[in-house]
């Protein structure tokens, strides 16, 4: 019976400091990786999409708010700045890709990344999503890091876009081969290059199960494409605000 | 993972941010923090050399870094219910468009510019 109180004391202490979100969040990601390898690296089974359910379980079951969570897992979060700047050590390592081809490249990234944006803003737009849900999907295409930080500039929801990045990538990790195929594209490095611009680290990850050129491309499409997204959504942004009266 | 490698790393964030801050730039601090250290690289491929295990480090357990986040949607899952369709509708159709258009795009330009000599290219940017 003591012991139990005691217990409760205890959990109402660790409850209240950062450690428990911190410890939380590391244990439901190795969790989330051990289904991931499980399953045999399914894209469907998507460890941050696992480890973000098993979390969201545990806040709702122990009924704490994500205020409390976050002020343990923030020192996670952090980590995304510098994560960020270390992304600068692929896009070293693919320099030579991209300078042997850098025009048709350059198109290809303009074209891909433009499409992304302006499709994602505008079908949201017209079937009525609010204005903070339309400005997170903007820059859905671009690597997470990126793409959080730039949503958060525009005021939309960071945590959201985290979301919609994520499902873009394993939408088109899983949906690639199709598209692709339907067009006749067979070139590794173009296809490659289309998914890491579309669909990022996931997609990048898919890309290197096929073949290891066609992995480099796409490395090397998802570095640019964050690059070309947080220098393109500034601009385009703006014009929508004022185009739709915001 | 090597203490210098993550200090360097917060400086070119640093630098990044001041450089953001300073221009009045609407592009996020640390992608400037980024290209700032993707410049350092090709001026020193020692210093790239040196970063490379702590670099790779960081970027090998990245998607842990979103689980924080991404649990923060249960705090907008309200406002978010009534979008739901029109979030995956755009999320569908704006991923397949963007590969295709993406793809063909590249598949034209790679075959219109391979014929080119290297030098000729620089011409053509003029």
């Amino acid at each position: 019976m003591h012991g139990l109180a005691r217990l409760t004391d205890v959990w109402v202490y660790l409850a209240a400091s950062p450690l428990l979100g911190l410890t939380t969040t590391l244990v439901a990601y190795l969790v989330a990786l051990w289904i991931y390898r499980r399953l045999g690296y399914h894209p469907l089974a998507n460890p941050v999409l696992i480890a973000i359910v098993i979390v969201v379980s545990i806040l709702g079951i122990t009924h704490t708010p994500y205020k409390t969570y976050f002020e343990g897992a923030q020192f996670v979060h952090f980590m995304l700045g510098p994560a960020t700047v270390a992304l600068a050590m692929p896009l070293y390592k693919q320099w030579h890709n991209f300078r042997r081809a850098a025009l048709p490249l350059m198109l290809g990234l303009a074209a891909g990344s433009v499409t992304a944006v302006v499709s994602a803003v505008g079908i949201a737009y017209a079937m009525g999503a609010s204005r903070d849900i339309v400005i997170s999907m903007a820059p859905k295409s671009a690597t997470t890091p990126i793409a959080m930080a730039i949503s958060e500039r525009f005021g939309g929801l960071p945590s959201l876009t985290a979301v919609l990045v994520i499902c873009t990538g394993i939408l088109g990790a899983v949906l690639a081969r199709y598209v692709l195929n339907f067009l006749r594209i067979d070139s590794h490095p173009v296809r490659g290059f289309a998914l890491g611009v579309a669909s990022h680290g996931i997609g990048t990850a898919r890309a290197l199960q096929v073949s290891a050129e066609m992995g480099a491309f796409a490395g090397l499409g998802m570095g640019l494409n964050g690059v070309f997204t947080a220098v393109l959504v500034p601009v385009l942004m703006p014009l929508f605000l004022r185009w739709t009266g915001n | 993972m090597n203490l210098t490698s993550l200090a360097i790393l917060l400086v070119f964030q640093c630098l990044g941010e001041g450089t953001a801050q300073l221009l009045g730039l609407p592009i996020p601090g640390p992608v400037i923090g980024m290209l700032l250290l993707l410049i350092a690289f090709l001026s020193s491929s020692r210093l790239a050399q040196m970063m490379e295990p702590t670099s790779w480090g960081i970027l090998q357990h990245l998607s842990l870094l979103f689980v924080p986040a991404g649990v923060g949607v249960i705090a907008a899952a309200g406002q978010l219910k009534g979008d739901l369709p029109a979030i995956a509708v755009a999320l569908v159709v704006s991923t397949v468009l963007a590969i295709g258009v993406g793809a063909l795009v590249t598949n034209a330009a790679m075959k219109r510019f391979s014929a080119a000599r290297q030098p000729d290219h620089d011409e053509e940017s003029h």
